[in-house]
């Protein structure tokens, strides 16, 4: 029986949209020929630029910087309000494993790492985030669950980084081109 | 494509396939550990194409039969594996059991890798008298139980007594404590087995006592699960005080999980008798109760004056050598009798050897791999479960299988895995298969099963109603 919370408001929102899968690391590339499934077929990838110059801002965007496990700089936008779950599945952005219970608090893999300004200003954590934090991988004083951190004007332009697995402490290899 | 678990048309094949062949790679299971391997294999190899087998018709390992069934939100992962499942380069056969329909050598003939994800089908015996005697089961038994495993379908618990004791402090112990007090109207809309509720609406248990060799600051379960079990409605935790004297001081430099977990404990062991006699004062009925025991180790389950059934179970008292997570629990000689009329074993899973063709070290009940690399047998690998011991969560179970999954990749590009003569693949286990009279089943056979089993939960108001024999699964898929 989980506990109500934010986690249930998010669960009907992250389960609607569902991140493609195979879609290798360039998600801007769209959908290849012969690659995904029905499940994620139905629906178009969203395109969204590396840079966030080339993204169309319109006001009430909210910019984010991922810094992915490999170092890279990932740069989606998001509305007020969404998690940074949403940003996540709706940008299609290519971080492993990341959401794994679709943001009702029970995986902790969407595990970040924020900056300390903007950790202090974060809404104070429930005790169920907190429990479910404590099983997350990498944990450092600054982290939080990204399913839990809805946006906010403030936040622009924040950075957030996303944890080393264990597994990742190894040099990725990435054949996905291979074809 | 041609049904979800079809392959890709031919010229698409072709396409993929050029210039080099395609990597073949089989993944023996389709829990948490074989559905990661193969979405992490397929997502940074653009040319791989994955094949899973499946014991059981059905897909899914302990998200479907382990996970409890108040816990919908961990099975949202089922989303992702069936996303993986319909990819045109994923294939999933269910129905059939690797090293019985199948060799592991058969498969490594038909593919250039295979990776063993088979998880733990097995538990620890606690090897004391009495362990067999009607009353005592294993929480491996229990859960397949209530959550609908085939293989303990018609276990039947007896739940005519009204003291049960579960022993270990793991995640699985509060599972089936919560199980056992739920309010039966809590489980009614979960997916627990229609024949498991009816039973548990007959139920006389009362009261349960979890039971550890060590202290608190060993239990193994984490702190959501223990925080579900102090909220469970109607039922309350009876904590002694005593059993956490001083530990405030030992807590304060741990870890945060530790610490958190071991002041939630104490928190509530001090605080449950002023509600206690508020909800006397109340006038409130008296509840179902549980609590914890800590430094007892089982020695005997007593059987009733007829031999017939369990009636108790005699513990050593221990004192511990050493702190922290490795401290020992050692019997001070003194014993302890309880009266109890269910005894759950709760000790922990573990894994058996598959194949004589595979090494397996069953002291640690693994097989030996470095990062899933199969010692010895270069081509082979593992994940999950079967590669690190029955412990850890499903993130635990993701990132062990994408450390695999790297192996592999690494091996493909190193060219340590040979790609240039092409396999089969399921063309020639197909054959082999067809040889020995199995019949696969396919993911778009499973959806159809799933589809079944999801319109007979609805008049009843469940996400489902498992279907619990085999045999019934493969009659609505026609086999
Ligand atoms: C009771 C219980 C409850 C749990 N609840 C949670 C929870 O709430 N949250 C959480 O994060 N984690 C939970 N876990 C842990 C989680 O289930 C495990 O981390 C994970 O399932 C391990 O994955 P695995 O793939 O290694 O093993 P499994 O899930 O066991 O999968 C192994 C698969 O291999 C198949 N197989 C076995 N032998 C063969 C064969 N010879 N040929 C072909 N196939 C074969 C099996 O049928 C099975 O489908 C729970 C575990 C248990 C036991
Ligand atoms: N909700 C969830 O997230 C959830 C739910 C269920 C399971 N899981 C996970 O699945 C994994 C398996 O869980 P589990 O409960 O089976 O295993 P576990 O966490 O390893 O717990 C096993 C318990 O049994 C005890 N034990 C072992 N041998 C014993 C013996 N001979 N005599 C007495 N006690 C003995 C252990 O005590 P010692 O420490 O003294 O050995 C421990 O308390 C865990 O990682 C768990 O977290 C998670
Ligand atoms: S997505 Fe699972 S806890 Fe946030």
């Amino acid at each position: 029986m989980a506990a109500p919370g934010p986690a249930r408001l998010l669960r009907a929102a992250a389960a609607s949209s569902r991140r493609w899968l195979f879609s290798s690391t360039s998600p801007a590339a769209g959908p290849r020929p012969g690659y995904g499934g029905a499940a994620a077929a139905g629906r178009t990838a969203r395109p969204f630029s590396l840079s966030a110059r080339a993204v169309l801002s319109s006001e009430d965007k909210i910019t984010v910087h991922f810094i992915n496990r490999d170092g890279d700089k990932l740069t989606a936008q998001g509305k007020p309000g969404d998690s940074l779950l949403d940003v996540v599945v709706d940008n299609n952005l290519d971080i492993d494993g990341f959401g794994a219970c679709e943001g009702t608090l029970a995986c902790s893999t969407c595990h970040l790492i924020f900056e300390d300004h903007i950790f202090e200003k974060l809404d104070a954590i429930t005790d169920e985030e907190m429990d479910m934090l404590d099983l997350a991988y990498g944990l450092t004083e600054t982290s939080r669950l990204g399913c839990q951190i809805c946006l906010k004007k403030s936040m622009n332009d924040m950075t957030v980084r996303v944890p080393e697995a264990v597994a990742d402490a190894r040099q990725s290899v990435d054949m996905s081109k291979n074809s | 494509m041609a049904g979800a678990g079809g392959r890709a048309p031919l010229g698409l094949r072709r396409w993929l396939s050029s210039p080099a062949p395609a990597p073949r790679v089989c993944v023996v299971g389709s829990g948490p550990a074989g559905f990661y391997t193969a979405q992490h294999i397929l997502k940074h190899h653009g040319g791989a194409l994955v094949d899973i087998y499946e014991k059981l018709p059905v897909p899914f390992g302990l998200v479907r039969f382990g996970v409890a069934p108040d816990h919908p939100e961990v099975k949202n992962v089922i989303n992702t594996f069936t996303q993986t499942a319909r990819s045109e380069r994923c294939a999933y056969y269910g129905n059939v059991t690797v090293g019985r329909d199948v060799t592991v050598p058969e498969l490594q003939q038909a593919y250039h890798a295979v990776v063993l994800s088979y998880g733990a089908e097995d538990n620890r015996v606690l090897g004391i008298p009495g362990e067999n005697l009607p009353g005592v089961y294993t929480a491996r038994a229990f859960v397949g139980w209530y959550n609908g495993l085939p293989e303990n379908r018609d276990l039947k618990p007896d739940l005519s007594c009204e003291t049960a004791l579960i022993l270990g402090h793991g995640n699985v112990a509060l599972d089936i404590a919560r199980i056992l007090l739920s309010p039966l109207q809590l489980l009614r809309k979960t997916d627990i087995t229609d024949s498991s509720l009816a039973a548990l609406a007959c139920s006389k248990v009362k009261r349960v006592w979890l039971v550890g060799r060590r202290g608190p600051l060993q239990v193994a379960f984490t702190i959501k699960e223990l925080r579900e079990m102090i909220n469970l409605p109607g039922a309350r935790p009876v904590l002694d005080p005593a059993d956490f004297t001083g530990l405030e001081s030992a807590v304060r430099d741990a870890p945060r999980p530790r610490k958190r977990l071991t002041e939630l404990m104490i928190k509530t062991a001090l605080e449950k008798p002023v509600e206690m006699q508020a909800a006397a004062a109340a006038g409130a009925a008296a509840p179902r109760e549980w609590g914890l025991k800590f430094q007892r180790s089982p020695q005997e389950v007593l059987p009733s004056a007829d031999g017939r059934r369990a009636r108790g179970i005699r513990m050593a008292l221990t004192c511990l050598e050493g702190s922290g997570d490795s401290a020992k629990a050692v019997p001070t000689g003194a014993v302890e009798e309880l009266e109890c009329g269910l005894v759950l074993s709760s000790i922990g899973y573990r894994s058996l050897p598959l194949d004589p063709a595979v090494p397996f070290d069953s002291q640690h009940g693994v097989i030996p791999n470095s990062s899933g690399r199969v010692q010895g047998v270069p081509g082979l690998y593992c994940s999950g479960w079967v590669k690190r011991g029955p412990t850890g969560v499903i993130i635990t179970t993701m990132n062990d299988s994408f450390d695999t999954a790297q192996s592999v990749l690494e091996d493909l590009q190193g060219g340590v895995l040979d790609t240039s003569p092409p396999r089969e693949g399921f063309g020639l286990v197909e054959s082999i298969l067809r040889s020995r009279g199995v019949r696969p089943v396919s993911f778009s056979d499973w959806e159809k099963i799933d589809a079944a089993e999801v319109a007979r939960g609805k008049a009843a108001g469940k996400p489902r109603e498992k279907i619990v024999d085999p045999v019934e699964m493969l009659q609505i898929i026609g086999h």
